[in-house]
């Protein structure tokens, strides 16, 4: 039976249950993994992609609280399941972009399960990284080459790629947490640090397979969401290949903070284009002093795009990306309604 | 030749035709022949050599499924899916894709419906389970098994199981205000009403290869205006206002 194929089981691990999150910092050992939802994970398990010799259950920690920052500000739990996140009063009131990017991803059952922390570590969907049947993959096996880059890559990257890999990040989540400039807060055996969303994840480069800048040891805490003056006008736009329940193509969280027909400020990232949430600071500072119209939506547009670099299957993606962020920021400067 | 004519005459007058095992245990026994010829390399290479497989420390695990409670030493890689086809023989959650993809092992995890193929049963020691044999009180079905009978929501029938809990935990998610991608103002709280595009949302979890989703969406909706109209019966309508747009 080829790995990863049906029926072929699960590695054996030691399970091992936490009750605070210094225990489950200490408990970790050269090959452990948190163990949370386990909606992507154990399916990584089941795949032989994923092979961890320990785990560490952090369902019981006390980290699913969802509470208010001094100044405005929100605290999502790590363990918040992603449901409970997205129906939460006031992640609704203050960054309904953000409960709306929740409720395009996966589906209400995975998102009953699945826990915010685990939503930032999601691995990318690509199928070259997905099935051990493909030998070439080096984010899964370092130095065995890119099946994609000559394969079939129409769910692929068109900015920030490497000639290691051309993986993008799946989660939808993640895309209005980076235009909200949301920080991850983590502890580790050093202590707690904070760690920006944008600098969160990492592009490829030579090393594929480290998605993130969280260490070994580290635990994600809690996600920490700044005063936002976006909630009037905000939206998560999805384009997918089926009406529901399917990863991005291309996405866009897109944001204005209006003065009449005018742009204070704004936000924009992208899903489903990079190994990351795709941020565009430039951009944002193009667009602000603009008006609301068209001309300066579609001018974003192709800077976030300049630069953009395709492979066979996926050149739609750039057309894709600017019409889809065009739409975001008209729909955002209405009430970011989409029906 | 009295004892003859005593026989029923199975398949020739209409008399019921007995068969000596059921469906479903025949195809449990061609399982285990299929198994037996079928072992991992690695397990039929441990028989032969005569050693044991590797040892797995089992754990334990205490939960309740369906009303009743459940003891026992689990292998930790067991998901919820396998520990209640397998080893509580609740056959009725049905494995489909095993990858989270296609809903066919939804149950009710406290309360929650979750793909049970991607949770490891260990996580769920202290639970309530229901599954799809948890529904029915005694003879009479759930409001929602009838309601898929009622509207032909399946055809092979191999999603439904899945469906109909799925169904279950949407009208308790509705009824609690939880928003789907569909609804139109996501800052306003409160019950949702549930149009036929925010019930296809919702179960949008649920793949059924027959294609039955029409009869699908009617009998949730069915059941969810039934529970409309008898919350409106109680004087509780006007409060909710859940079912003022179906």
């Amino acid at each position: 039976m080829a790995p990863g194929s049906k029926g072929d089981p699960v590695q054996p691990f030691e399970y091992q249950r936490a009750s605070d999150p210094q225990g489950a910092v200490s408990a970790v050992g050269p090959d452990s993994k948190f163990l949370a939802g386990g909606t992507n994970l154990v399916d990584l398990m089941k795949q032989q992609v994923e092979m961890p010799a320990h785990l560490i259950d952090i369902n019981r920690l006390d980290l699913a609280k969802i509470e208010e920052l001094p100044e405005g500000g929100l605290r999502l739990g790590a363990l918040a399941r992603n449901a409970d996140t997205a129906e939460h009063p006031l992640v609704r009131e203050r960054y309904p972009m953000l409960a709306q990017a929740i409720l395009a991803g996966a589906s209400p059952q995975l998102r009953n399960l699945a826990t915010n922390g685990g939503n930032l570590l999601q691995r990318t969907r690509c199928y070259y990284f997905y099935d051990p049947a493909y030998e070439q993959c080096n984010k899964r096996k370092p130095g065995s080459g890119c099946g994609a880059i000559q394969g079939y890559n129409r769910i692929h990257a068109i900015l920030g790629a490497s000639p290691s890999c051309i993986a993008t990040h799946p989660s939808d989540m993640c895309v209005a947490l980076a235009a909200l400039g949301a920080v991850v807060k983590v502890r580790g055996r050093r202590g707690e640090r904070s760690i920006p969303l944008a600098e969160f994840h990492r592009l490829p480069g030579s090393s594929p397979q480290v998605d993130t800048n969280l260490r070994a040891d580290e635990l994600i805490l809690s996600i920490d969401l700044p005063k936002s003056p976006y909630a009037e006008h905000s939206t998560y736009v999805k384009v997918r290949d089926r009406a529901s329940y399917a990863f991005a193509l291309v996405s866009a969280a897109a944001a204005l903070e209006l003065d009449g027909g005018t742009i204070r400020s704004a936000r924009l990232a992208l899903g489903g284009v990079a190994h990351k949430p795709w941020r565009s600071e430039k951009a944002e500072a193009a667009l602000a002093g603009k008006p609301a119209n068209q001309a300066s939506y579609q001018a974003a547009a192709e800077e976030v795009l300049t630069g953009a670099k395709t492979y066979e299957h996926n050149a739609f993606k750039v057309a894709l990306a600017k019409e889809t962020i065009v739409r975001a920021f008209t729909l955002a400067a209405g009430n970011g309604a989409q029906v | 030749m009295k004892d003859d004519q005593k026989k029923p005459e199975a398949g020739h007058h209409g008399a019921p035709c007995e068969w000596p095992i059921s469906r479903r245990d025949f195809v449990k026994g061609a399982s285990a022949v299929v198994g037996a010829t079928t072992l991992a390399p690695s397990l039929a290479q441990a028989a032969a050599d005569g050693a044991p497989p590797p040892a797995i420390k089992q754990l334990p695990l205490d939960l309740t499924v369906n009303g009743e409670r459940q003891q026992m030493m689990i292998d930790p890689r067991t998901s919820l899916l396998d520990l209640l086809r397998e080893d509580l023989k609740l056959t009725g959650t049905k494995k489909g894709c095993d990858h989270g993809q296609c809903g066919a092992c939804t149950v009710l995890a406290n309360g929650r419906r979750i793909n049970s193929c991607l949770s490891l049963a260990v996580t769920h020691d202290g639970d309530t389970v229901t599954t799809i044999e948890g529904l029915a009180k005694g003879e009479v079905l759930d409001p929602m098994q009838q309601a898929f009978l009622d509207h032909d929501g399946y055809q092979c029938g191999y999603c439904t199981p899945g469906q109909i809990v799925s169904a279950v935990g949407l009208l308790d998610e509705a009824k609690r205000g939880a928003p789907s991608f569909v609804t139109v103002d996501l800052r306003k709280t409160g019950p949702i009403a549930l149009s036929h595009a925010e019930i296809r949302e919702r179960m949008s979890g649920n793949i059924c290869r027959c294609g039955a989703y029409p009869g699908i969406v009617a009998a949730v909706h069915q059941v969810y205006a039934g529970s409309c109209a008898q919350a409106e019966a109680n004087g509780a309508g006007q409060q909710g206002g859940s079912c003022a747009a179906i």
